[in-house]
This record gives structure tokens, C-alpha cells and sequence, in this order.
């Protein structure tokens, strides 16, 4: 039976049209023609305005409302395409390959110009991208210079959802067992040394799959894919000349759309080539067992504040997806100039909408959410103690499976690591885990104590939530790489052309004895040392480790703690690091494996302390160079812990760090009487010696002490 | 873009010289269709075609299923090393039989 709504109703120069459907928003396929459906609750007039690909003016302008002529009799008659505040029609007839699509705007309000506050922006001189547009024109191919002139410069494409998925669907691993990797989708491949095809793509994520096995991290966090203007903000660097870009992307210009100069298949500027491309690379990343998570950028947008350009929102519906101050001027939670009115229903609903979409049609297993404390508060700002958006999306049916993972902190000064509005389901990044490691490995004493809380998961933050609501890392994209953590006192920000102003200045970072590159080989050991200590807390810490890209072979950003704004070296990973520095991929990667095999590191539920396993041990226990006497005085500067479980291989794992500039003799807990230790890091030793393969450890000769070298860690299997 | 059409021993070899677009892939998949037949064996001769667009990979996706479901046979020759490229990065290529020539397309038709 053929449906009766395949024939337009009404005509609009050659163009056939019907009412559309309110639902869902964007510009959708139906039978025969695209819905093209887009809400404003305080416009008064939108027109639909094509492109064809790449032309200048618009093939035509298509108003909501007006005379229109009767597509079977040609008489003219009126017409209105809108529902509530929800303007939407179906065109006929469109090669979908071939148009770009926009909006204009039009309200009864007073216009207000640029750099003046004011609440409604419409203007009628703007065309307007699409807040659903599941493909956005404009910046397919990454650093292309973009034509200033063009008067539409970032446009909605139409794309197929029809991908074949096959039998994939979101792997959901339990999140207590993945190792996270974050990076940068760019930065991962964009160096020369790769040795892939299509550089800085996500089809050359693909190509490195082998790598990431190999390295055994289950998860990769990728900086932010959502369509972005890599030339937002772009200038020259004053004394260098070189042209600085948006390259980490953190500001949005579309929540649905993929970036396309991620994709070796932008230069054909076919959206749905892109979104293909997105969806084989995460298919292949699950084949090989690998998970997803964006990381998403729901604060604020590109449109910067007064004077930032009209690009979609604010020409569409200002105050509703911005929060405004009394004055009309924006909010600034986000410390880029504006703060998405995340908690207003409209904007709420969208969010929710976008997240379901990548999850559902992207297979998508996750989403950080960067500066997330923002999600929790009302349209004036102020922090709300149970935020609506925070809770549907934790209570959402198509991110049921999802995780779910807060930078627990904004710009605007609210804190809430341990604190975030969890309703059960949200893991948090440890802000608190990287400081006290940081400060622990650097030497600082009195750190013991905090020391014992975060390997065991936090339980001072999260007990009741789990120890996988703690996303532990020591580095991240934002702040030293690992091992500039241990080359550099000072950041080294000049190449930003912020006079070195800019980036964090706590970095608790200890150069081990020189400011930057050295031949010294005594301080080049050290900060191998350095790492690899680092690597052997995080990777047998209770909670979710991460660890940034390049972290394993010793990517260093030369002393920079805020790269947002390079597409060098600075920020794109050197493979022949994986060579020159493989005594720490070795590392890395036999850390790695030790955790996934031993469940006990990966424990959903936080350590009881006492006896849960009957072998007269506590489930975990803490010990100084004295078994059983932990150090937690103010010049302490070692902390040992033992894992007990009843659930082999497990048994015992005893692991201790010694941040002192001199060895300890450790007195080492006495096992029960059939069973030995066995030694399976010591960072102390040279490589290959520093770390052995799971189940060949070497029996410790000594069973009662074992002395650690300066700034070393050992770990310890009790079978 | 243009389609010819030859019979061969072992299988249909058809031709295609253009590009493979929204306006094109779907008049091209029409035609070809009409030559899917019960264990039909089709051989499409690429190297005329520059450029093949999301549309174009989605009506070669379609041809193959339906030579299949046809108990049939379907393969591309002579494409480009770029719409090879395209076809692997999107995915496609997982699921269409690509040959470097027409003598190996035949080979595979005939096994």
C-alpha cells in the first residue's frame, strides 16, 4: 500500500513541498524528500535557504510561511509550515549529495549589534547552520585556509544512516576494566614517522589498532570530535610567525556532526562519507575489543561572547541556549566567553537528543564531559543540588549502558571531584588522584596518607559510588605529559603567544635535577625511572586508569602544559619514540597486562580492610619500611600496600614506592607458609630487568626484606 | 557516465565510464539490475570511473547483495587505487569483491 504523504501539497518556485513533521529535529530523509525541522521559540519568520555544494548565493530561499501555489492545481493559496515553535517542511525532490543548507531568522525584537549585550539576536542578514545537522560543510579538508568572504561558512549537509553495522554494538565492558588511552585523533598519526596513508584521520586510527593491542588498553577517549573551526581563533604567533590554530577543538560549532577534517574523506565534501568513515573506524575498534568514549564539549559553543560570530544559536534562539546575565550580556563559565543554558529544557532536550544519537548511530560506548560542573547549574549559574540534565541523562534508556564521565570542575570556580551529582551512574575525573601522585613521585613529603586513599579508589570521594567512578590519571592533554612531569619545574609556554601567561602554574612537576633536555645520563635514567614509577601506581590503583597518548613512549611537549593551539610536533605523537624510549612501552604494556590479569586491581567495590578472604590478611593492608607500620608522618616519603584476595591468581600483590632521594630497606609481610614472593616491577633495575612477564616472575631470593633503590617502586606477586 | 554491455563466455562484463554520483549511481544501478539473473555472473570494468560518491558505493553494495540473494556473482575491476582507498576507509570495501583485472575478476566469477 502506498502511503498518501509521498505527493507534495504545495509548490514554491520549482520546488514541491508538503507540512513537514515537527519530529525529529534536523534535516531527516522521508519518502521521497528531506523534513527539514528546526524549533526557535521567539522567532517570528525562518526561511529554508539551499545551496548548491560549494555555490556562493543559494539555489533558492524557501520561506516557512507565505504564498505558496497548490502542487496539483497551481492556484496560489497560503500556507504555514510550523507546529508550536517547531518550523518544518518537507522538500521534494533533493539530490542529496549536491545541497548545503541553512536558515534565516527573523523576531520582533530590536536588533541588537555586535559587542552590545542584548537577549534576541536575530538578523535576517544571517544564514544560520542547523544546531541538527548531521554534516556540516566548510572545513573538510584540516588547515585549509577558509574563504573569509563566504557569506555562509559553515553549512548543513544531509547524510544516509543506513551503515552496516553488521553484528556490532557497543562492546560494554564493564568500566572497572578498561585502561583508557586518550588522544587526540590528529595527533595520534599526523607525524611523519607514522607510516600511514591518510595522516592525522580517523581511517589511520584503524592502521594503529595493532599499537594499541599491543599496549593492551582497551579504551581510546578521543579529544573532541564534534565539528569545529580548527581556525577559531587563529593568529600568528608574534615573534615566530607561525600561524596557531584551535587544534585540541574544544569548541563546538555542531554537537551532531563529526569533524570533517578528521576524516580522510572530507576532500570529498560528501557528508556521508565522513560519517561512514567515523562509523568502519569505531567498528573496527570494537572488533579488536576496543571502546569509545568522546569527549564532548556541552559548556559552551564557538560563538564566543558579544563579539564573537553568529554562526548558529544565538541567531536562532539567543536566550535560549545561552545563559544571559540580567544585562543580556553571556555568562562566562566556561572561560571562553559563553555558558550553554544546559538546564533549560529546550537545550536540555538537545543534549540528550545528540547523546542518544552518537550512542545509538555511532555505537558510541561513552562520553566524557569537559567541565561538567557546568551541566549542574540553573540558568543564572548558581550550582543546583539535584541538576535535571545530570539526572535524565544518567537515567536515559539509550545511554543506559553508556559510561558516563565528568570533568567534575568549570571555570567559574565550582569544584565537585567527590561531589558530583552522581544518581549512580557517573564517574568522575580524579583531579585528586593526579595531584597527590604528582606530589608524591616529585618527593614531597606527607603524602603517604592521601597516597593510600587514592590507590584504593578514592574512598574518601566515592565509597557508596564504587571504585570505577574514579578515573585516575597523572597526565592528561591538559598539563605536562608524563614525562615533561619529570623534565620540567616550570611550564614553557612561549610558542603560545600568551608570554608564557597562559596554562597552569601547579604543575607539581620536579625536573630531576634539569630544566629540560639533557645529556645527562644519571637525570635521563632518573626520569625513566620517574615514569615508569608512575606507571606501576596508576596501573595498580584501585579505579579506572588513563593514560595519555604517547605517555608510553615519553612524548614530551617540550615543557608546554597547554598545546591547545598546535598542529606541530608539540602535539603530534613521534613513533620512532616507540624505538628510542621502548624500555617504557615495555613497561607500559607489561603493567598493563599485570592489571588485566589480576582482577583484584579491578575491583568494583571499595577494599572493606579487614578480612574478607580467610587467609587472615586484610583485604588490603598498608606498611612502611616496617611490615604492617605505615609511615604517615609529615617526612614520610614511602607507602607500601597489600592486596589480599581469595580469588587466584590474585593471592597476594604487594606493592611499595619509595619517593626518597635515598634506599629503603623494606620489610617485607610474611606470606603464608606455601606460598613465596616473587618480584615483578622493580624500577630500580635497569631494562629488561625492571619489569617482567606475567606468571614468570623471578622468585625473590630474600623473602623477609627487600631493599629499594632511590625514587623506585617495586611490585610484588605472592603465589 | 555511460554503461556498455558485453557477454562473455563466463559472465556479463559491463562497463562504466563517469563518475558514480547521486545522479548517476541510481540510473547506473537500474540498468545493471536488469541483468541480475539466477547465478548470474557480472564483471563491472572500473577504469573509466574517476570518482564514485557515497551514492555510488551504496548502489554497488546494492548490486552485490542482489547478485547474491540471486545465488549470482558480482565483482569490481580495474578500480582506482583512490576509490579503493574510499571503499576500505568507508567501510565498503568489507563487502565487495574487488579484482585487479578483468582476468582475475573472471578467475573469480568462475570458481
Amino acid at each position: 500500500m502506498e502511503r498518501i504523504d509521498i505527493y507534495a501539497t504545495h509548490q514554491f518556485k520549482t520546488f514541491k513541498l508538503r507540512p513537514g513533521r515537527p519530529y525529529p529535529f534536523g534535516a531527516n530523509h522521508v519518502h521521497g524528500g528531506v523534513n527539514f525541522s528546526i524549533f526557535s521559540s521567539h522567532a517570528s519568520f525562518c526561511t529554508l535557504v539551499l545551496f548548491e555544494k560549494g555555490k556562493d548565493v543559494p539555489l533558492v530561499e524557501i520561506p516557512f510561511r507565505g504564498m505558496f501555489l497548490d502542487a496539483q492545481t497551481g492556484e496560489p493559496f497560503w500556507g504555514d509550515f510550523r507546529i508550536g515553535n517547531v518550523f518544518c517542511m518537507t522538500v521534494f525532490d533533493i539530490d542529496i549529495e549536491n545541497i548545503e543548507y541553512g536558515y534565516r531568522f527573523d523576531g520582533v525584537y530590536q536588533h541588537v549589534a555586535k559587542g552590545e549585550p542584548g537577549f534576541n539576536r536575530f538578523s535576517f542578514d544571517n544564514i544560520l547552520l542547523d544546531p541538527y545537522a548531521r554534516s556540516v560543510a566548510g572545513r573538510e579538508v584540516w588547515g585549509t585556509p577558509p574563504d573569509w568572504n563566504n557569506i555562509f561558512p559553515h553549512r548543513g549537509r544531509l547524510v544516509m544512516d543506513d551503515f552496516d553495522w553488521q553484528e556490532d554494538r557497543p562492546l560494554e565492558n564493564k568500566l572497572e576494566d578498561l585502561v583508557i588511552y586518550e588522544m587526540h585523533v590528529r595527533g595520534f598519526t599526523a607525524h611523519p614517522s607514522s607510516g600511514v596513508k591518510y595522516r592525522g584521520t580517523f581511517s589511520a586510527i584503524r592502521e594503529k589498532i595493532p599499537y594499541l593491542k599491543d599496549l593492551g588498553v582497551n579504551c581510546i577517549e578521543l579529544l573532541p570530535i564534534y565539528e569545529f573551526d580548527e581556525f577559531d581563533g587563529s593568529r600568528i604567533h608574534p615573534e615566530t610567525g607561525e600561524r596557531l590554530l584551535n587544534y585540541w577543538g574544544y569548541s563546538t560549532i555542531n554537537f551532531f556532526s563529526p569533524k570533517a577534517g578528521f576524516a580522510a574523506t572530507g576532500k570529498s565534501k560528501d557528508g556521508t562519507m565522513v560519517v561512514d568513515e567515523l562509523k568502519t573506524t569505531v567498528k573496527t575498534l570494537h572488533q579488536n575489543g576496543i571502546e569509545v568514549i568522546l569527549d564532548v564539549v556541552f559548556n559552551h559553543t564557538a560563538e564566543g561572547n558579544e563579539f564573537g560570530p553568529t554562526i548558529s544559536f544565538r541567531g536562532i534562539d539567543n536566550v535560549t541556549y545561552y545563559m544571559l546575565t540580567p544585562e543580556g550580556y553571556y555568562y562566562n563559565f566556561s572561560g571562553t566567553g559563553n555558558t550553554l543554558n544546559c538546564n533549560n529544557p529546550i537545550v536540555r532536550n538537545m543534549v540528550i537528543d545528540c547523546l542518544r544519537y552518537w550512542a545509538s548511530e555511532y555505537h558510541i560506548d561513552g562520553f566524557r564531559f569537559d567541565l561538567a560542573a557546568i551541566l549542574g547549574r540553573d540558568q543564572s549559574g548558581a550550582p543546583l543540588s539535584n541538576p535535571p540534565l545530570l539526572e535524565s541523562l544518567a537515567y536515559d534508556p539509550v545511554l543506559a549502558k553508556c559510561k558516563l564521565i565528568a570533568e567534575a570542575w568549570d571555570a567559574g570556580g565550582l569544584y565537585q571531584v567527590g561531589s558530583f551529582p552522581a544518581y549512580g551512574r557517573w564517574a568522575e575525573w580524579n583531579g585528586k588522584y593526579r595531584d597527590t601522585l604528582r606530589r608524591f613521585i616529585k618527593s614531597e613529603g606527607g603524602i603517604a596518607a592521601e597516597l593510600s586513599k587514592r590507590v584504593a579508589g578514592s574512598p574518601d570521594l566515592y565509597r557508596g559510588r564504587g571504585t570505577s567512578a574514579s578515573i585516575n590519571f597523572i597526565s592528561c592533554h591538559d598539563g605536562f605529559t608524563l614525562m615533561d612531569m619529570v623534565s620540567y619545574n616550570e611550564k614553557h609556554n612561549y610558542a603560545n603567544g600568551e608570554n608564557n601567561q597562559d596554562g597552569a602554574n601547579d604543575n607539581n612537576s620536579w625536573n630531576c635535577g634539569w630544566e629540560g633536555p639533557t645529556d645527562d645520563q644519571g637525570i635521563n635514567e632518573l626520569r625513566h625511572r620517574q615514569v615508569k614509577n608512575a606507571a606501576a601506581l596508576l596501573l595498580t590503583s584501585e579505579g579506572v586508569p588513563m593514560i595519555l597518548m604517547g605517555d608510553e613512549v615519553g612524548r614530551t611537549q617540550q615543557g608546554n602544559n597547554n598545546t591547545y593551539c598546535h598542529d606541530n610536533e608539540l602535539n603530534w605523537m613521534d613513533w620512532e619514540l616507540t624505538q628510542k624510549n621502548a624500555d617504557l612501552f615495555r613497561f607500559f604494556k607489561s603493567c598493563v597486562k599485570f592489571r588485566q590479569a589480576h582482577p583484584v586491581l579491578r575491583r568494583a567495590d571499595h577494599f572493606q580492610y579487614y578480612d574478607t578472604s580467610g587467609w587472615g590478611y586484610p583485604d588490603i593492608s598498608f606498611h612502611g619500611t616496617r611490615a604492617w607500620y605505615p609511615d604517615w608522618s609529615e617526612n614520610s616519603r614511602v607507602l607500601a600496600f597489600l592486596l589480599c584476595s581469595k580469588q587466584a591468581p590474585d593471592d597476594f600483590i604487594y606493592v611499595a614506592a619509595n619517593s626518597h632521594w635515598d634506599g629503603l630497606w623494606m620489610e617485607l609481610p610474611q606470606l603464608p607458609a606455601d606460598k613465596h614472593w616473587h618480584v615483578f616491577v622493580n624500577t630500580s633495575m635497569q631494562s629488561p630487568y625492571d619489569v617482567w612477564e606475567v606468571g614468570s616472575e623471578p622468585l625473590l631470593e630474600e623473602q623477609s626484606h627487600f631493599f629499594m633503590g632511590p625514587r623506585s617502586s617495586i611490585i610484588l606477586v605472592g603465589r | 557516465m555511460e554503461l556498455t554491455t558485453k557477454t562473455l563466455d563466463l559472465a556479463t562484463l559491463v562497463t562504466i565510464m563517469g563518475d558514480l554520483d547521486g545522479s548517476s549511481a541510481p540510473r547506473a544501478l537500474d540498468e545493471i539490475l536488469l541483468m541480475v539473473k539466477p547465478e548470474c555472473r557480472i564483471a563491472l570494468e572500473m577504469t573509466g570511473v574517476g570518482y564514485m560518491s557515497s551514492i555510488g558505493l551504496r548502489a554497488m553494495l546494492s548490486l552485490q547483495r542482489q547478485t547474491a540473494s540471486a545465488n549470482g556473482r558480482f565483482v569490481l575491476v580495474g578500480v582506482s587505487q583512490e576509490i579503493q582507498d574510499t571503499m576500505a576507509m568507508t567501510g565498503f570495501g568489507d563487502f565487495i569483491k574487488i579484482c585487479q583485472t578483468l582476468d582475475e575478476g573472471l578467475a573469480f566469477l568462475s570458481r
